[in-house]
């Protein structure tokens, strides 16, 4: 998502001026969004050149006020009935660590593991932690911020769920797959950090 | 009140069979838990979770190690003690609930009371009390299955802490529920923590693991790691 996109959505509650627009919007994403105002009036220069919204005068206090136009109803309407597309990226950090560590020779990944499952565990228990000091909602916008330490409750229970499964998938396979040495540099000629393990014969699969 | 942990397993083991077909469930687990606190075991399975709390409730013998239970050790009870022990001083929490089907929420809950010889208006009061702390005053007279999963899970909250007992053993107490009753109940039980009892909790489920002051993990019966959760900082700040 967008900030633009978060700015329109608010305007089409009321026409606003870039102060309380922002103070709208980081108070509707449980204050873990923080934007300047500089970032406001920017986006707001660019929804005017689009055609999002119109500059209506100025407001109380000389602030020029925004108001929404049709183009821009039907850019927030068409924004809520779509699905959010997250791609297919595997960049994770810590897929792309575990992906590489299980390759390398000499590298203990069950140790690799344990490790990230306690941080991630302890990540957990302080989120739980949050969450548990506040009672049940009272507004719409504590409402927003629960539903924001729920959705990080999910992504560090998705993560421990991952490392569950990847350590019994390898507990299955054991010594099957082996990691290996560099492709193509003969062990002897091989100069590396970690102990090499034997077996390796140097081919990629 | 004493000092000492309500919980603590003093290396334990214990072995399932001889020779050479022996299994080793538990191996020198040490392990307390205070008043106030709850503490989460997690483990895949096999690791040993279930023997832990089966130890840890006198309902299994140790091969080796010591249970201390309220400043009693467990190995030096008889059959009888240990049987007023149970009664008086934990509280079972299982999977499937275990409420007996033809006694009302309000009987559930003061059954402990009653076997243990208190009055049954005296037990009938403390049981009340007892609904009332999980918000389920008003279920007191329903049957078991006139009541949720998540209502039935709190009836059992309530039988594990009415009247003086202290120490509650919950065996995935929420694998039969969905995700927000599921998650009630854990609140639930956090609270009854927070009142003064201890709890361990044995869970397959991080997202439930996380209410836990402490999470305990084990591994072929062994205990691999800890976390402790840190103060109670704004992780979203």
């Amino acid at each position: 998502m967008s900030v633009r996109l978060g700015l329109l959505a608010i305007l089409d509650q009321a026409p606003c001026h870039g102060y309380l627009l922002r103070a709208e919007f980081e108070s509707r994403t449980g204050g873990t969004w923080p934007v300047n105002v500089g970032q406001v009036y920017t986006t707001l220069d660019r929804l005017e050149r689009d055609g999002l919204v119109s500059r209506e005068g100025d407001g109380e206090a000389g602030r020029a006020l925004y108001a929404i136009t049709a183009a821009g109803r039907a850019e927030v309407a068409a924004w809520l009935a779509s699905p959010v597309e997250r791609g297919t990226s595997t960049r994770d950090e810590l897929a792309i660590k575990l992906a590489l560590a299980v390759t390398l020779p000499g590298v203990d990944i069950a140790r690799v593991i344990q490790v990230q499952r306690v941080a991630t565990l302890r990540t957990l228990q302080e989120l739980t932690r949050t969450k548990s000091a506040t009672s049940d909602p009272e507004s719409a916008d504590d409402l927003a911020w629960l539903l924001l330490v729920d959705a990080l409750i999910f992504q560090a229970e998705a993560e421990a769920r991952w490392l569950d499964h990847t350590e019994a998938r390898l507990a299955r396979l054991g010594d099957r797959v082996e990691p290996r040495g560099l492709t193509g540099v003969a062990p002897r000629a091989r100069r590396t950090a970690t102990a090499s393990v034997s077996g390796t014969d140097g081919t990629s699969r | 009140m004493s000092a000492a942990p309500l919980l603590r397993l003093d290396g334990v083991s214990v072995q399932y069979g001889s020779g050479e077909t022996a299994v080793t469930a538990l191996s020198g687990v040490d392990l307390e838990v205070d008043r106030g606190e709850l503490v989460a075991v997690m483990g895949a399975s096999g690791s040993g979770k279930s023997t832990l709390l089966t130890v840890a409730g006198g309902l299994a013998a140790p091969t080796s190690g010591e249970v201390i239970v309220d400043g009693e050790w467990l190995s030096s009870l008889s059959p009888k003690r240990m049987a007023a022990l149970r009664r008086r001083s934990l509280g079972f929490v299982f999977q499937d609930f275990n409420l007996i089907p033809v006694l009302t929420a309000l009987e559930n809950v003061s059954l402990p009371l009653e076997l243990d010889g208190w009055r049954t208006r005296r037990a009938r009061s403390a049981a009340r009390d007892a609904l009332a702390d999980v918000d389920l005053a008003d279920r007191a007279s329903h049957f078991p299955a006139d009541l949720s999963g998540g209502q039935q899970q709190r009836v059992a909250i309530a039988r594990a802490v009415v009247g003086d007992r202290s120490l509650v053993l919950a065996d995935e107490p929420t694998g039969a529920l969905d995700s927000t009753t599921g998650e009630a109940v854990l609140r639930m039980l956090r609270e009854r923590v927070d009142a003064g009892a201890g709890a361990l909790l044995v869970t397959h489920d991080a997202r439930h693991a996380a209410w836990a002051d402490r999470i305990v993990f084990l591994r072929d019966g062994r205990v691999v790691d800890e976390s402790r959760a840190a103060s109670v900082e704004s992780v979203l700040a």
